[in-house]
């Protein structure tokens, strides 16, 4: 407990030292955002797209509009599970290797000693 | 605070009188950045005349590679005889060596920009000091932004191998942000009815670019540069 | 890292991706996308698990510079790398869902263009850990507070400027049917990222320790 209240008191320190910038930091974001809320009103010149403010269910749709996007849709979830596996494969590379490695040296050192 | 500054401000000076003898950085990063110029405007000319709304992207651009080529030999000075050691071993603040280092770097860039805004208002005929102040306005703030993050970067990477590679590698993703609003703000600025909303709008986003990189920079460069 | 907890996260996070294609099969379509909207369960998730990864590597980088945690260290090393993979999910669904909802591959609007940024932020921070030599470990954790104060830009981009890319004010708005299959997925993602975390930290962690004998073999 006592530990974690000095790592707390001596990272809050080191924040408060740091934070000799505060004032000019608070200052500067509050004036950016005043600049900010006075340049809003950009909603009126973009152009509103596919559901952007809440996707709405549906019942089934049309077939002429189901085949085009499968693939798409196939190939979105086979690229996700073949990056997830193909990195947990280069991974369980890696750490074979290493320890192996480890194997070999703790042994050249074990053998070392008389 | 004051000794702050003025440890600072020391540091500036020393940058300044060591400057002014050889010149050497002042008249490489112009001669760049005029070069710079240059090539872009050929690369974005067609049939003999230059592309309509290419000036902002060309300025800033400019400004970037420019600012990356002095930022790199920022710190290279102080590698030799120790001197970045003796720096870090004086009894100052080191952040206060950070924004010494900053504000001298931000003295030369002023320089520079002043020379390559005239020159792309030359060559593009852009109607750059048409809004003089907001121009001013938003160099300034992309200049701090940009020349903030490379000022740690490259003191970070002074000891580093591959650190001319490696310093813009680190850089640019990091200050695309500031340079898009840059390009965004100028080319808000210079088009044939200036937009100065959006010309704001772009400024407000730089000043908290600013302010999140600067304070940034200014907390963690004492623990990076620390052995 | 315990032994045991990859096999436990890496089995749980199993069990939800193997139940998840039925809820989303099951999920009602989409008014204005239709089919490919389907993509949305897996592209949302891979996205939150990127801005989880950053988070811990901010959170991890900025413990390493201020108290030079070695721990702290490799877990920064692991979260950046698994947030690249999580971001290289994420940007090759988008364009995949793009390229039928909006007809494009791609479009630089706010939310994408920081996407690539950010993206750009981590491969450079595996680049510096890479080449940077020695003393390229503190250096990385400046550059990894950097990533994960850009992430708020990221967030709030979409709420800023409206662009063609559906808000994120969506997701808490959801009807019951498409949350779901979207929460289901999400809680896979992120039990997935827990439990690479845990043997990529791992991987450090041998690492480390090989370092180590080398150092003593070499002393000898």
């Amino acid at each position: 407990m006592e530990r974690i209240e000095g790592l707390v008191g001596s990272t809050a320190a080191g924040v408060w030292r740091g934070g000799c910038c505060a004032a000019v930091t608070v200052t500067l974001l509050a004036v950016g955002m005043m600049l900010l809320a006075s340049g809003g009103g950009l909603d009126a010149a973009q152009p509103t797209e596919a559901a952007q403010d809440g996707f709405v269910p549906m019942g089934d749709i049309p077939p002429e509009d189901q085949l085009p996007a499968a693939p798409l849709l196939v190939a979105a979830y086979a690229v996700v599970w073949a990056i997830a596996i193909g990195y947990l494969w280069t991974i369980w590379r890696r750490l074979g290797s290493v320890e192996r490695e480890l194997a070999e040296v703790a042994r050249r050192v074990g053998g070392r000693e008389p | 605070m004051r000794r702050f500054l003025q440890v600072a401000w020391l540091v500036v000076r020393k940058d300044l009188r060591v400057e002014s003898r050889s010149k050497e950085m002042l008249f490489t990063t112009l001669f760049f950045a005029i070069s710079s110029v240059l090539v872009f405007s050929f690369g974005f000319v067609r049939a003999g005349q230059a592309v309509e709304g290419a000036a902002a992207g060309i300025l800033w651009i400019a400004i970037a590679f420019s600012g990356t080529l002095a930022l790199s030999r920022a710190f290279e000075r102080e590698r030799y005889h120790d001197a970045l050691q003796g720096l870090l071993l004086a009894p100052v603040d080191r952040p206060a060596i950070y924004l010494g280092k900053l504000i001298g770097l931000l003295l030369l860039l002023a320089v520079v920009e002043a020379v390559v805004v005239a020159l792309v208002t030359f060559l593009f005929g852009a109607p750059l000091f048409r809004h003089g102040w907001w121009l001013v306005l938003l160099l300034s703030l992309g200049t701090v932004g940009f020349a903030s993050v490379g000022t740690l970067f490259s003191a970070m990477l002074v000891r580093t191998r591959s650190r001319a590679v490696l310093l813009p590698v680190l850089l640019y993703p990091v200050t695309i942000p500031v340079l898009i609003a840059g390009v965004s703000g100028t080319a808000a600025l210079v088009q044939p009815e200036p937009d100065l909303a959006m010309t704001r709008l772009w400024a407000s986003l730089l000043v908290f670019f600013d302010t999140v990189f600067l304070t940034l920079a200014l907390w963690t460069f004492e623990p990076v540069m620390t052995e | 890292m315990h032994r045991r907890l990859f096999p436990a996260l890496a089995g749980l996070s199993l069990c939800f991706f193997v139940v998840a294609p039925v809820l989303i099969v099951r999920a009602p379509y989409e008014s204005t996308m239709g089919l490919v909207q389907k993509i949305f369960y897996f592209h949302f998730p891979a996205w939150m698990a990127m801005f989880l990864a950053i988070f811990i590597l901010g959170i991890s980088s900025g413990i390493y510079l201020f108290r030079r945690k070695p721990a702290a260290d490799r877990l920064a090393v692991a979260s950046a790398e698994l947030a690249v993979v999580f971001g290289l999910m994420g940007l090759i669904t988008g364009p995949l869902w793009g390229i039928k909802a909006w007809g494009v591959w791609w479009q630089w609007d706010a939310r994408l263009t920081m996407a690539v940024i950010l993206e750009l932020i981590l491969v450079a921070y595996l680049l510096l850990r890479q080449y940077g030599g020695a003393g390229s470990d503190r250096l990385a954790a400046g550059l990894g507070l950097f990533a994960m104060a850009n992430v708020p830009f990221l967030y709030i981009s979409t709420e800023i400027w409206r662009t063609v890319h559906p808000r994120t004010s969506v997701v808490p708005t959801l009807p019951v049917d498409f949350g779901i299959p979207l929460w289901w997925s999400l809680v896979g993602f992120i039990v997935l990222c827990f439990a690479l975390l845990s043997v990529r930290s791992r991987l450090e962690e041998q690492r480390g320790a090989l370092d180590q004998l080398y150092l003593a073999v070499e002393e000898e």
